[in-house]
Order: structure tokens, then C-alpha cells, then sequence
């Protein structure tokens, strides 16, 4: 087990390593940094200077390297667009995407798990059939139209809810958090609505389908031959069995959830990273774009070795070493 | 049915091509799921409508001699109040016919669409085979590099690639290399699918006994995988291929939507619904609603019809 | 005479697909006393497995029984649905699957799958259901049973596994089992254990065993009486000795021929030319005719007749005679 998770955590410093080089080549090949930063009136004394400062005229090596210990400390440099520290922009700007991809994640989850047991036991009953094809709706309803129809039907027609932006924020110690105040509540409804729904499809189909490949396995004919009752063997022995593949796609759901929430941010315009990011594209802001990408890639690494850990706690067969390998 | 030996008096005439494919389990599958019917027949509808554009299109929305400023704002089927024309689904802010964008914004979409599937699946087909025939070095990178990129989202590996190519070129030039920087975003975010299960399919048939004599009779490893590897891959790529369209179409709507695809010059669907929700707020509906529908049903059906396809070529999974 | 444990009368099974309605089990009929194995034979695809889903009411939609029934101490089970069923199945019939290695649910221990069954089934306690459940274990002999209560079954050997999976399958005491090829993917060396075991379980119990299984040796270890299976229908049924010495059906008698087992005597193994006829694709008359050296133009149209029509005994217009030439040569 121990060779388990030191072979994935070594996989996970791959990973980032490999969307730091990616990172480091956009400060590197796009644009040239010393253009944004000197601007039109220089020397070419200050550009000689500035190039040894940044390390520019050393191996590219010795550069990445630079740049991955900067990058560790959180330092990116300056926004090109605000002129700001791209690390401090950022910080700023987390607890809006954080806390609605919390909510949505939430939503996403519960929906989406419910759904799917529903939809897989109740296989040809008809409500399951409406679900299912509303789901397929649903998928094919790319997120920004779900946003867009949501504001239309409670912020134009009814009214009922804000349209755009997080309301009143409170603020604890470096966090602003809109979970303390009634319009910051109702500022969060729609877009957790709008986030969460599409991965809610998703995790809904995913269940559906494997709880059905679960339900056709032999131990399953055999619980029922023992006249086990429907709920013991949907709930005991399908679902535990089910959420061993679940838990993997989840993981990865949920990790993309910080992803979409660019496009919600947008329809929103909802102050969070996504829609800092969404900006930094249109106006080839690269440091933000660099450590957007790499505060992604740290978070979807981070939840990917939660999940891995997850399986343990699920799947005795792993606990024990290499008896097991055969499976 | 084929398979009894049957009296063979008469001279047995193989049957026509047609004919074998329409008795084939997937037409007849098809002719028996009625929503498989419906979705082909809007897809090839929308196709066709977007192909023969410049033929149905009353208007054409990028030509401004055709415009007039004045029919601004004209609701669909109602008359302008100024000049009396009317249109089916009305004007956009600048007189332009909704109807005629959404034509014209279609054929953007469906080209970027087809296009950057057709990248992803050569990409994809082309390193899976080697991944999987050559095994190696060559496959743990090409696999590695999957599994990276597959950590994160298509969509937002498509931006990132977006923001890159915007970066790499020359701002003047940015709008006009837009649609084709979109097909490469999209179309890079989206090749690890085929990858995957080409690899899959090449490393059990190349255990396979007629691929071993294949090598052994000194066929190139080129023709082997062309000849006798490939064909087998082709129904899951197929599957592959129909369900990436749909979520192409998507990606490009959304970038567009974003403001990181096709420019306001050359609107896909995705930009009249940005700039039509605009008008979401004012009453002028029309313009956000007929362009969110048509993409609605575009996505929709090609997504049915990915299903259906998926469920028919692999029985096992009903 | 008392009433037989399982009595299956006249059951037919058919499948409806899209090129006509499959008929895997075909107007089957037989009985199986208090204590009674009777092996049920034939190739894959026979029926027999079907015959076995049938019986307890686990065919897979869209399979189903249309006609005839089957009774369990006189009572009809072939109609039950619901709770009715889930009651019958464990507590009155059990059964035993072909692989001990996908029947465990892989996420619970075997001592939380024998309790769950036992408490299902039978009024007693938590504490008391543990007990039972150790006891379970014991019986079909599994070491050190309180201990390896809490194991999981990746825990156990193939054979081992087996072994719960008979405690599983008798530990609510029904009064009949049905074995789906038991011993068939265990190792050889396992499955004359995994046999003895079910036969000596099934004795002291009282338990009447329906042994389905392709395996002539495993019948006549096992079995006091044998049924043929043979495309869906019930070819020949008889005690196993006199089955297996004195087949009347030439497809029995092919069988045996094809048999290291009950050709001792023979030097070369002999086997029955072609293959069984796919559902899709029986043959008119005897499902059996193109195959058979005895054939005569009356197979050929005429279905097979009955097997109570027949003595009871074997499923043909021309079975071999009582007394066969063979065994006399042999003996």
C-alpha cells in the first residue's frame, strides 16, 4: 500500500511539473516579457540589465527551475493587465469561485447520486425514463445556456432572484464570504444551480450505468437467490460495489466543476478566478493565465490523491499487498 | 438466417450492397428507434440548411449593403414600424434578419465542429496505433501525456490552447486566425478519447494470430496497421466521433459565448447567443432565443443520435 | 408414496427476440425426492442451466415460463413474485453458482453475508446469527471458522470459496439446492472435495440436490438418478447407474462413448459427429436426428415423443434396447 501511494504521489509531481513547464513556456515563448514589462521608452542597457535580472541569458534548465521556485512561493510576477502581483489577485479572488463550486460541488453529488440509484433500480418505470431523458437534455444543454435560461426565467420574468454578481460579502479574517447574509445566499442560487446541474447529469448517468453492470454480476443473482431483500441488495451489496468506479469519475467531476465555473462566472459575472481567467485570455495576460493553470493543476492533483485514498477505505482487496494483485 | 445451409438449386446471387445494409443489425436497429430517426433527420435538416446558406438565407448578414439600420429591433413576423419589412425571426439591434445569421452562424459552427473532430480523431487514431502497435518508449509517452491531459477538463485545455495561439499571433491578424485557432484548441483538447481506445483495440488484435502471420510473411508494420488493425477500430471511433461532434459544437459555442472564439465579424451561434443576451434584459427576446434553440437542437439530436449509435454497435450493453 | 421435494411438470421456457421466440427449455418434466441428487447433463446450451434459473425463479427478462409448473412440496412456486419469492428462494431452495470467485460480493465479509442471510430468513438474534453463521462455516469445513468469520472472500482459495458458497446457500436449511455446475471452475484436484462435501451435506440434512453440471464423472460420483438434456428437451431420465451402463438414448449413449469415464473399456474414445443445433436453427422432428445413426424418416418429421410415452426412460421413436449389445461385449 505504501508503494501504492508513493507511486501516485510520484505520478502527481509528474503532472505538475509537466503544467509547470507548460506554464513556464507561455512566460517564455508567448510574448516577450521583457516587452510587457519595460514598455516603448528603454535602452538596450535596461534590456541587458533586465534579462540578467530575470536569468533570461541563463540555460533553459536553470530558468524552469527558477520559475518552479518562484512558482512554489506563489509568485507570478505582475498581472500585465492591473500591474498587481498575479498571487494577490488571485487570493483575493478564491473565496467567490471556492464557495460556489462548494455548493454546486454539493449539489452535484447528492443529485447526481440519488439520481443515479433511482434511475438504475426503478430501470423501466416511467419516471425513471423521464429523468433519463431529461438528463440527456441536460447534457446536451451546454452550461452557459442553463445560466442564461435560469436568469431569464427568475431575474426577468419572476424577479425573484439577483441576475448577476455575489451580493452582500462579508469578511472573515482574508476570506469574503457571502454564505453570512441573505443576499449573498440568494446571489448563490442560480449560479450553483447553473454549475451543478450539468455535473449533476453526469454523475447521475455514470451511476445509473454502473449500478446496472454492478446489478447484473453474479453476486447479485446470488444475494437473490438467498432471497435477500431488494432494498439489502440495492443498497448493501450494489451500491458499496458501484461506488469503488464512482468515487474515480467523481473525483475528476468535481475537479472540473473549478473548471466550468469560468463560463458560470461569466454569465454571472460573478467575481471569482474564472472570470479573472475568462479576461487574462482576451487581453493575453499570461502571468494570470500561467498561475490560474497552475492552481488548477494543484487542486485537480489534490483531488485526485484524495480519491485514490478514498479507494482504500472502500475496497478491502487493496488493503492487503500483492495477494491481491491478481484482481 | 445466412447461417443454415440452404438448398442451393438455384444460382444464389449475393445480395446487392443496398440491400445488405438495409437488413444489417444497424438499419435495422435504426429503422426501429423512432428517436434515432428523428435525430438524423434534424441533423441532416440543420446540415443541410447550414450548407445551402447562401441560397436560403433571405439576407446575407455580412454584406452591408443588404442592411438597413433603420429595420433595427423588428420582431419576428411582425412588420417594421419604418420601413414594413418583415422577418421570421426578426432583427438583431442592427437590422440584421436573425434567421439569415443563424444560417450563416450555423455553417461556422458545424465547420468548426466537423473540422476539429476530424483533427482529433487523426490525432488520436494516428498515436493510438503507434502507442499500441509500437509499445515502448513511444507509448508511455504518448500515454503519459493522455493521462495529463486528460486531468483536466477539454474545455478548459481548448482556452488555454486558445490563449496561447492568441498570444503566438500577430493582434492584427487575431480575428481571422479565430475560426482556425478554435479547430485547434478544440480539436487538441479533444484527441485523447480516440487514443485510448484505438491503443486498446491495437494491443488485442496485434496478439492475434492473422496480425502475427501478417508480420511474419514481412508485411510493414504501416500496412499491417492500415490493413488489418484499423478496421477493427472503426466502430468505436465511430461512436467516439458522433458523441465528440456534439460536445465540439458545444466547446465552440461556449468559447464563442466566452468571448474566446469566433469573433462578432463572423458570428457562430455561440456569438449571437453572446450578443443576443444582451438583449435579454430589454425584451428584444428573439434575438437571444432562435440561435439558442437552433444550437440546442443541434447539440441535441447529433447527442441522441450518439446514443443510439453507442447502444447499437455494442448489444451487450442493453 | 410421500410427495417429492421439487416436482416440475410440463415446464417450458421461451425467450422472445427479434427473429422469433427461443425455446431453451422445452416441456421438461421431473421429480426429486427428500434427500435425492438427481444430476442434470447435457452440452452447453442444453437447457439445464435455464432449467435451474427456471426452477428458482431467476431467469433473466425477457426469459420466461409459459407453461407447466413447478411445485415444491406441492405448492406452486413457478407463479410467486415479490415478497412471496424472496421468502421461497434461500429459506426453502438454495443455490450454488458456478464461479465460488464472482458469487461473494467482493465488499463484505463472509461473515457479514452468511448473518445477512441467516437473519433474512430465520427468527433469531444478531448474536445468535453469528453463532450460526461460525457454525455455518465449520460444517462445510473451513479451519479455524470463528476466525475467518471476518475475512473477506479475496481471502479465502477457490475451493475454499466454494465451501462458503454452499454455507451460504444451506445455512437457512431449504429443503432443496440447486448446484449450477459447482465443481466446474475449481481446480481437479478441489472438485472431488467440493462434490463429497455436497453429497455428505445434503444426506445429513435431508436436502434434495438438483446437480446441473456437463460432467459425467461429477454424476456419477453424485447423483442417485440422472436427467439428458439435449436442445432444450429431456432425452433420457433414469437411476444413474442404469443410465450410465444402459443408456436407451442414442444421444445418451454418444455421451457415454465420449467419456473417459464410462468408456473404460474402450480403447479409443468415441464421439458424437456434428455439433448441437442452435435455438436459432433446430432441426424438424428430433432435435437429435441429424446426429444420430439411428435415425429413420419418422425423426425426421415426427418430434420426440414424450418421455412418458417411453417408459419413462428415454426421449425416442427408436431407443437402444434394455439389454444393449455393448454392455454385453464389454462385460
Amino acid at each position: 500500500m505504501l508503494a501504492y501511494i508513493i507511486r501516485r504521489v510520484g505520478q502527481s509531481i509528474l503532472v505538475l511539473l509537466f503544467t509547470g513547464l507548460v506554464a513556464f513556456s507561455m512566460f517564455s515563448f508567448v510574448g516577450d516579457p521583457i516587452d510587457n514589462m519595460l514598455g516603448q521608452e528603454r535602452t538596450q542597457a535596461d534590456v541587458e540589465r533586465l534579462r540578467t535580472e530575470l536569468g533570461l541569458d541563463r540555460p533553459f534548465v536553470v530558468q524552469y527551475y527558477k520559475f518552479l521556485e518562484q512558482a512554489v512561493q506563489g509568485n507570478f510576477g505582475l498581472s500585465y493587465r492591473q500591474g498587481r502581483p498575479v498571487g494577490e489577485i488571485l487570493l483575493e479572488r478564491a473565496p467567490a469561485t471556492l464557495e460556489l463550486a462548494f455548493v454546486s460541488g454539493l449539489l452535484a453529488l447528492v443529485g447526481g447520486i440519488g439520481l443515479g440509484i433511482f434511475t438504475a433500480i426503478r430501470r423501466q418505470g416511467w419516471a425513471a425514463n423521464v429523468i433519463m431523458t431529461v438528463s440527456l437534455i441536460g447534457v446536451s444543454l451546454p452550461t452557459f445556456l442553463i445560466g442564461i435560461l435560469l436568469i431569464y426565467l427568475f431575474s426577468v420574468e419572476l424577479g425573484w432572484l439577483p441576475s448577476f454578481g455575489r451580493g452582500e460579502v462579508t469578511q472573515i479574517g482574508g476570506w469574503s464570504t457571502g454564505f453570512l447574509t441573505a443576499s449573498g445566499l440568494k446571489a448563490l442560487i442560480l449560479p450553483a444551480i447553473t454549475l451543478g446541474l450539468y455535473q449533476m447529469t453526469l454523475i447521475m448517468r455514470l451511476v445509473r450505468t454502473e449500478m446496472l453492470e454492478v446489478l447484473r454480476m453474479d453476486y447479485i443473482r446470488f444475494a437473490r437467490a438467498r432471497g435477500i431483500r431488494e432494498r439489502a441488495i440495492n443498497f448493501r451489496h450494489a451500491l458499496k460495489n458501484t461506488l469503488v468506479p464512482v468515487i474515480t469519475i467523481t473525483g475528476l467531476q468535481l475537479g472540473s466543476i473549478i473548471a466550468f465555473a469560468i463560463i458560470t462566472e461569466t454569465v454571472f459575472q460573478w467575481p471569482g478566478v474564472g472570470l479573472l481567467f475568462i479576461n487574462a485570455i482576451q487581453f493575453v495576460d499570461i502571468p494570470v493565465m500561467a498561475a490560474y493553470l497552475m492552481m488548477i493543476s494543484v487542486m485537480f492533483v489534490g483531488i485526485n490523491l484524495i480519491v485514490d485514498m478514498l479507494y482504500f477505505a472502500i475496497d478491502p482487496r487493496l488493503r492487503v499487498d500483492r495477494t491481491a494483485g491478481g484482481h | 438466417m445466412a447461417e443454415t445451409d440452404m438448398p442451393s438449386d438455384a444460382p444464389i446471387r449475393p445480395p446487392s450492397r443496398i440491400k445488405r445494409a438495409w437488413e444489417s443489425d444497424l438499419a435495422w436497429s435504426f429503422r426501429h428507434t423512432p428517436v434515432a430517426m428523428i435525430s438524423a433527420f434534424v441533423v441532416t435538416l440543420l446540415v443541410l440548411a447550414a450548407l445551402l446558406a447562401p441560397l436560403i438565407a433571405p439576407h446575407n448578414p455580412f454584406d452591408p449593403a443588404t442592411l438597413n439600420l433603420m429595420n433595427g429591433f423588428t420582431p419576428p413576423g411582425e412588420a417594421n414600424a419604418f420601413t414594413g419589412d418583415s422577418f421570421l425571426m426578426g432583427t438583431d439591434d442592427q437590422g440584421r434578419d436573425v434567421f439569415s445569421t443563424i444560417l450563416y452562424g450555423m455553417r461556422i459552427s458545424l465547420f468548426v465542429g466537423f473540422s476539429a473532430v476530424l483533427l482529433a480523431l487523426v490525432i488520436g487514431v494516428v498515436l493510438g496505433l503507434l502507442a499500441g502497435y509500437l509499445g515502448g518508449w513511444t507509448e508511455t509517452i504518448i500515454m503519459r501525456v493522455a493521462d495529463v491531459q486528460l486531468t483536466f477538463p477539454a474545455i478548459l485545455v481548448a482556452m488555454l490552447i486558445f490563449g496561447i495561439a492568441k498570444g503566438i499571433t500577430p493582434p492584427e491578424y487575431r480575428d481571422q486566425m479565430a475560426i482556425w485557432v478554435l479547430i485547434l484548441a478544440i480539436g487538441l483538447s479533444d484527441w485523447v478519447q480516440f487514443a485510448r481506445v484505438v491503443r486498446g483495440a491495437t494491443l488485442v488484435e496485434k496478439s492475434r494470430e492473422y496480425v502475427q502471420a501478417a508480420r511474419l510473411i514481412g508485411r510493414s508494420p504501416f500496412s499491417i496497421m492500415i490493413r488489418h488493425i484499423l478496421p477493427n477500430v472503426l466502430n468505436p471511433v465511430l461512436v467516439i466521433a458522433t458523441i465528440s461532434l456534439a460536445l465540439a459544437i458545444i466547446a465552440e459555442a461556449t468559447l464563442s459565448f466566452l468571448g474566446v472564439g469566433a469573433p462578432p465579424t463572423k458570428p457562430s451561434l455561440g456569438t449571437l447567443i453572446r450578443i443576443g443576451q444582451e438583449f435579454m434584459f430589454s425584451g428584444e427576446w428573439w434575438i437571444l432565443f432562435f440561435p439558442a434553440l437552433t444550437l440546442l437542437a443541434l447539440a441535441l439530436s447529433i447527442n441522441l443520435l450518439g446514443d443510439w449509435l453507442r447502444d447499437a454497435l455494442n448489444p451487450k450493453l442493453r | 408414496m410421500t410427495t417429492p421435494v421439487l416436482s416440475v411438470r410440463g415446464m417450458t421456457v421461451e425467450i422472445p427476440t427479434r427473429r422469433g421466440v427461443l425455446r431453451p427449455v422445452d416441456n421438461v418434466s421431473f421429480d426429486i425426492a427428500e434427500g435425492e441428487i438427481l444430476g442434470v447433463v447435457g452440452e452447453s446450451g442444453a437447457g439445464k442451466s435455464m432449467t435451474g434459473n427456471a426452477v428458482i425463479g431467476l431467469l433473466d427478462p425477457p426469459a420466461r415460463i409459459v407453461s407447466g409448473e413447478v411445485l415444491l412440496k406441492g405448492e406452486a412456486v413457478h407463479t410467486a413474485k415479490g415478497e412471496k419469492l424472496r421468502r421461497i428462494r434461500g429459506k426453502r431452495m438454495g443455490m450454488i453458482f458456478q464461479d465460488p470467485l464472482t458469487s461473494l460480493n467482493p465488499l463484505l465479509t463472509v461473515g457479514e453475508q452468511l448473518s445477512e442471510t441467516i437473519l433474512e430468513h430465520l427468527p433469531v438474534s444478531q448474536s445468535e446469527a453469528e453463532k450460526r453463521a461460525i457454525a455455518a462455516l465449520d460444517e462445510v469445513g473451513i479451519p479455524a471458522a470463528a476466525q475467518r468469520i471476518d475475512s473477506y472472500p479475496h481471502e479465502f482459495s477457490g475451493g475454499m470459496r466454494q465451501r462458503v458458497v454452499i454455507a451460504l446457500a444451506l445455512c437457512a436449511e431449504p429443503d432443496l439446492v440447486i448446484a449450477d455446475e459447482p465443481t466446474t471452475a475449481l481446480d481437479v484436484s478441489v472438485q472431488a472435495q467440493i462434490i463429497a462435501l455436497l453429497k455428505r451435506l445434503c444426506r445429513d440434512k435431508g436436502v434434495a440436490v438438483m446437480l446441473v453440471t456437463h460432467d459425467m464423472g461429477v454424476i456419477a460420483e453424485a447423483a442417485d438418478r440422472v436427467a439428458v438434456m439435449y436442445a432444450g428437451r429431456m432425452a433420457e431420465l433414469g437411476p444413474v447407474r442404469e443410465v450410465l451402463t444402459r443408456a436407451r438414448h442414442p444421444y445418451t449413449a454418444g455421451l457415454m462413448g465420449s467419456t473417459p469415464l464410462a468408456s473404460q473399456g474402450q480403447k479409443r474414445l468415441r464421439q458424437i459427429p456434428g455439433a448441437m443445433p442452435r435455438l436459432e436453427h433446430l432441426p424438424d422432428g428430433c432435435a437429435f436426428h441429424p446426429r444420430c445413426d439411428r435415425a429413420e424418416a419418422r425423426c425426421r418429421q415426427n418430434p420426440a415423443p414424450d418421455l412418458t410415452a417411453c417408459e419413462g426412460r428415454a426421449a425416442c421413436w427408436f431407443p437402444l434396447p434394455a439389454q444393449s449389445e455393448k454392455e454385453e461385449v464389454s462385460a
